[in-house]
């Protein structure tokens, strides 16, 4: 099961956190500045995954931006990191071509389009087509 | 949402700032703008509301601290609306976990949308149960979300929420899904046509097979029908295609959860499946996109794992072999990490050792990637791969990366070299050269276990005396080494020097000097070791020298006044032993061999791979109920009482108190497999050395030799037996054992006193040490002269006390501040010998300090994901030990789980399905096991409170039988009152014998307890 989700840019500034493991505030940001130090760094022609603590995280990097997450170790490592792109696609269809302002500036929405797309730390719904679908009915309730 | 300027005004505005310090300022600024809106509730409108609740989640996404408007943000979801509402769910589960209390408050509001009319609102709700969702919630909302997920009315968008909602709360407490008329349910949804809920149900069923397959049995075929269904791509919506694959991600799901099912019975269904799993295997390719090459192996790495879980007939395995072997050597990062990391794992199932070798260079060419994530897959590979006909080569190439390996790498590197060495050693002196090289390149990481081990196996085998001494010899001449190899090599040449006496350089002289080079440069704990050899150097020299007598004694007069206790003792017996002639040969003769046991660095590392190294064929291998467990062992643990004790108890017509002391475990130490390594190892290689120490002494590195295995606390136990007996000719006030026992729960107190003195006791611990300070105020007008405190400590603690004065002036008081560390588990206590004169009087006492086992835990609470991985992951004896407990004081499970509360053994709530049961966790430290998660279970029988099956896990043996037998203590004997029947009950018996009834009869509530 996914324990957390993190995007945050190169400079290590977060765009989105989302837990599904009960957490400490203090916990979480050590959290995000260690996951931060752990990918950083790393070659493009490495693996995504890198160990962490007790469990892995998987991450894919898109221009300046990092989508980690944290699995179990027994999780199956390329789904989730094929997950991760599926995501990407749904942000880059909802906001036409997607880019990191974007996501800052409308950071309540890539919330709501998370809990369409992974809810207790599994995936919920793999159909692009569904997910926005349901942002636009969402968006007409506002 | 949509004119929200407020919201990006302040987003530009942060994003403008220059600087960090002008960003805090900006956020500063906003929080107290904020602050104040909230404290005027008038003015504010639920927009104005929503907005600022989505400013304190975007200040709180940057990192700031948000500690207020919590309540705001839980109060927007009862707003009526939908735009207030939605901002209230979302913000509510991004600021607040589960053990939040104010949310709480609104789980009522919540329970009202899920079974309310609004689509919506149901879906904002179970959204927020399924992300933060805590036991509260499952408690009350499981049955109403099972509703709705059966639901024929509800849309898939709804269902598929509540099947994720419902593992949630399943996750939580697994009492909440009745699996009696859930199962059936739960097989009808796997008939969904819907993808969206029937990729959420099967996440759900995963979660119910891997807690009971059996249950949910008629789901497997289901599952093999959903993978013929998108095996075939029959009946798969394109938006569910995903690069043109079926849903990936489903297919992952259906063969995880197949692996939870120990094995398939019928025989259609596993041809089915096998049709599939003989697809995917040799119908994927590499193509050029990256993506669908990712999905495509997702699903294939899936597929292998399933066909090694089914143990599938020898073609489909080596069909598997072959394509593992190829992924080892492609250049794609990721694929070649998987395909290691799964040939790991093969090898943990399956007869496929000799397959596996032809891939060795290829396997260590990854030992040598930048990308560390390969490296350390590379490594378990090679570790687990090894055997004696590839070991030299596997233990080279550890060897030569461990030079270049990044610090963090560099502890298990040089562990797992030692037990390859060890393991596979084709001949005894490669092994010596290997460790030595260890000890050589990564000094810094090799643990003390492994230079005893080598001493031992130098010990035992006369054939490699020479050699080894000769090999230790040569790394003396490095100009700088490391201490460790000054240990060892100190420690092999005392022995074994004399050997080589007739090669240049080596004379007894010789031999001398090049060690005592070393002294300036090394730290106290390695100075008894020099002294000890120096001494044996003496004795050896052949014919006597002298000159080196000279030199050797003027080291021994050096340190003759040393600060440190264990210095001064041997300088100065070691010199009246040199004086003594034959009798010096006698006391310092060469150390007898070491009883034969399994390595202690093998069981180390098991313990390392138990909770690094936990791939889903192992969890699930563990996972059978025969294995975890080991039987109850129905036998009282101790038999008959000591003959001793009936003559105290025969007064007694307490059957209970009777049965109490039946099964006192004092000293029992029976049960113990008898393959557990006596953990004492450096008592057993320093243990001869005993026969010098005066009797009583204090070093813990002089107790005797720890004699027959497996029972390493008896001779320690031994040197503390009169606890109680005392020649006082004072009134003590107050019961030293019940001020003891109550020490042992709390960390401040009395632990003595009588008309003249108070002793009181205040203490910090943490992890494995601890500080106590002992308090002696001195209650009477005249001074307590010929003050002294000695602590005699058990050989798991090392203690330090600070001097005490020899005089406490009248009414003062003395602080003398106690080091206490923890070097392994032990229940052992230690005891202050304290005395004192008044006037004529010689008072004196022995105290033993509450410097127990439930000190060195730390509480640590488990929920039901965390314990119970962890619990299957201990399997059976010695790291899992049970046992009926039977003479046990009657408690209610409440009082029972403070109880555990109370010795920081942590009750985790509602963990267990059966509610007559506990479990508890809690984290032990010590120096030699680090820390340790600790599990326990206790079964209790509410028609018979007296007894109750308990299983204690560790990754520590020692820890594990300590621990039970610890629990067991707590369990059966009054923590206050009338202890005195049993009188070294309690947190930490220190007694091996039983004391006499004479001692008894000088404890007034002994007496008093006898005669009730």
């Amino acid at each position: 099961m996914i324990r957390f989700i993190l995007l945050q840019n190169r400079q290590g500034k977060t765009r989105l956190a989302k837990y599904y493991v009960p957490l400490e505030e203090s916990e979480k940001h050590k959290v995000e500045y260690e996951v931060h130090r752990l990918v950083v760094n790393r070659d493009a022609k490495f693996t995504n995954f890198v160990e962490f603590r007790t469990h892995k995280v998987i991450y894919r990097r898109y221009a300046g931006l990092f989508f980690s997450v944290c699995v179990d170790i027994t999780d199956n490592e390329l789904a989730y990191l094929e997950s991760i792109h599926l995501f990407v696609e749904i942000l880059d269809h909802f906001f036409s071509n997607v880019c990191e302002l974007d996501l800052v500036f409308n950071f309540h929405k890539v919330y709501l389009i998370l809990d369409e797309f992974i809810l207790a730390g599994e995936l919920q719904e793999t159909s692009k087509r569904a997910i926005i679908e349901r942002m636009s009915e969402l968006e007409k309730l506002q | 949402m949509t004119g929200m300027r407020g919201l990006s005004v302040f987003i530009s505005d942060v994003r403008n700032c220059q600087n960090k310090e002008a960003e805090r300022l900006r956020v500063d600024k906003e929080l107290g703008n904020i602050r104040t809106c909230f404290k005027n509730e008038k003015v504010l409108t639920p927009y104005k509301k929503k907005k600022y609740v989505w400013k304190m989640l975007y200040i709180h996404m940057l990192g700031y601290d948000v500690d207020f408007g919590h309540m705001e943000a839980v109060s927007l979801i009862s707003a009526p609306k939908y735009p207030e509402k939605q901002v209230g769910y979302i913000v509510t589960s991004c600021l607040l976990n589960e053990n939040h209390d104010f949310l709480k408050l609104a789980i009522n509001t919540v329970r009202n949308d899920i079974i309310g009319r609004n689509e919506t609102f149901q879906c904002l709700a179970l959204t927020l149960v399924g992300n933060i969702g805590g036991r509260d919630f499952a408690e009350s909302l499981a049955p109403d979300v099972q509703k709705l997920l059966i639901s024929s009315s509800c849309r898939p968008l709804v269902r598929k929420k509540a099947a994720l909602c419902l593992l949630r709360l399943f996750r939580k407490n697994p009492d909440a899904v009745n699996v009696d008329g859930w199962a059936d349910r739960m097989a009808q949804l796997l008939d969904e046509r819907d993808l969206g809920v029937l990729t959420s149900s099967t996440s759900l069923l995963v979660a119910l097979v891997s807690n009971n397959h059996e249950a949910y049995s008629s789901c497997l075929p289901k599952c093999v029908k959903i993978l013929e269904r998108l095996a075939r791509n029959q009946d798969v919506p394109q938006e569910y295609t995903y690069y043109g694959i079926p849903s990936p991600w489903l297919q992952v799901k259906a063969m995880r959860a197949l692996q939870y099912f120990p094995t398939i019975e019928d025989p259609s269904t596993r041809k089915a499946l096998f049709e599939v799993l003989q697809r995917i295997l040799m119908g994927t390719d590499v193509v050029k996109n990256v993506n669908k090459n990712n999905a495509s192996h997702a699903v294939l790495f899936e597929a292998l794992s399933l066909v090694m879980h089914l143990d599938a007939e020898k073609e489909m395995m080596s069909q598997c072999v072959a394509l593992l072997g190829k992924f080892i050597s492609v250049r794609e990062p990721n694929i070649r990490y998987l395909g290691l990391e799964n040939m790991t794992r093969m090898l943990m199932v399956t007869d496929v050792q000799d397959i596996i070798k032809k891939h060795q260079s290829q396997i260590i060419t990854s030992l040598k990637d930048p990308d560390i994530s390969i490296r350390r897959r590379a490594l378990d590979l090679l570790y687990g791969m090894c055997d004696v006909s590839n070991a030299k080569d596997i233990v080279e190439e550890l060897l030569q990366y461990l030079s270049t390996a990044e610090f963090s790498m560099r502890e298990e590197l040089s562990l797992k070299a030692a037990i390859l060495a060890e393991k596979f050693a084709p001949d005894l002196s490669w092994y010596v050269d290997v460790i030595l090289q260890l000890i050589d390149k990564a000094g810094d990481f090799v643990s003390d276990d492994i230079w005893f081990r080598v001493v031992q196996f130098v010990t035992n085998n006369e054939d490699l005396q020479p050699y080894a001494a000769s090999k230790a010899r040569e790394y003396l001449d490095k100009i700088a080494i490391h201490e460790t190899m000054v240990k060892v090599s100190a420690y092999i040449l005392g022995e074994y020097g004399h050997l080589l006496a007739r090669q240049p350089g080596c004379s007894a002289s010789e031999l001398f000097s090049i060690l005592h080079e070393k002294l300036p440069t090394i730290s106290t704990p390695t100075i008894p070791i020099l002294l000890s050899t120096y001494a044996k150097l003496l004795m050896h020299a052949q014919p006597p020298d002298p000159e080196l007598q000279k030199k050797v004694w003027a080291v021994f007069k050096k340190y003759e006044s040393c600060i440190d206790v264990e210095i001064q003792q041997r300088a100065v017996e070691y010199f009246e032993l040199s004086k003594k002639g034959p009798a010096f040969m006698d006391v310092l003769a060469e150390m007898p061999k070491f009883p034969e046991r399994q390595s202690s660095l093998i069981k180390k590392a098991e313990n390392v791979e138990d909770t690094a190294d936990q791939s889903a064929i192992k969890l699930r291998a563990q996972q059978q109920p025969s294995n975890a467990m080991v039987l109850a062992d129905q036998q009282p643990v101790n038999g008959a009482p000591p003959p001793l004790k009936v003559p105290i108890l025969s007064g007694s017509t307490d059957p209970e108190s009777v049965a109490r002391s039946l099964s006192h475990p004092n000293g029992t130490l029976s049960n113990i497999d008898p393959q557990t390594p006596s953990p004492d190892l450096l008592s057993d290689l320093l243990g001869p050395l005993a026969i010098e120490a005066p009797p009583g002494a204090v070093s813990n590195e002089q107790h005797g030799p720890v004699g027959a295995e497996g029972v390493p606390d008896e001779v320690d136990g031994s040197a503390i037996v009169p606890v109680e007996e005392q020649t006082n000719t004072v009134e003590l006030i107050g019961n030293i054992a019940e001020r003891f026992h109550a020490l042992c729960l709390k960390d401040s107190g009395v632990l003595y006193e009588d008309p003249h003195i108070q002793i009181g006791i205040k203490a910090e611990w943490r992890g494995h040490h601890g500080r106590l300070v002992l308090f002696m105020g001195n209650k009477n007008t005249s001074p307590l002269t010929s003050v002294q405190a000695l602590i005699l400590p058990p050989a798991h603690l090392r203690l330090d006390l600070s001097p005490v004065p020899d005089t406490i002036p009248p009414r003062a008081q003395v602080q003398s501040p106690l080091e206490v560390m923890n070097i392994r588990p032990s229940r052992d206590v230690a005891v202050l010998d304290f005395s004192y004169k008044f006037g004529a009087n010689v008072v004196s006492a022995k105290l033993r300090i509450p410097a127990t086992l439930n000190k060195f835990l730390q509480p640590l609470q488990l929920t039901s994901e965390e314990f119970f991985p962890q619990w299957r992951a201990i399997s059976g004896p010695p790291l899992k030990l049970q046992e009926v407990v039977r003479g046990v004081r009657p408690l209610a499970l409440p009082e029972m789980a403070n109880l555990f509360n109370s010795f920081h053994v942590t009750i985790c709530p509602g963990l267990d399905p059966n509610p007559n049961n506990l479990v508890a966790s809690t984290t032990f430290y010590s120096e030699s096991t680090g820390a340790i998660l600790c599990l326990a279970r206790i079964e209790t029988d509410p028609a018979d409170r007296t007894q109750l099956r308990m299983t204690v896990g560790t990754g520590d043996p020692t820890l594990t039988f300590e621990l039970k037998e610890f629990i067991k203590e707590q369990l059966i004997t009054v923590p206050m009152g009338s202890r005195a029947l049993v009188p070294a009950a309690g947190p930490a018996p220190p007694v091996a014998q039983p004391p006499s009834p004479a001692a008894l009869a000088d404890d007034p509530g002994a007496m008093l307890a006898g005669l009730l």
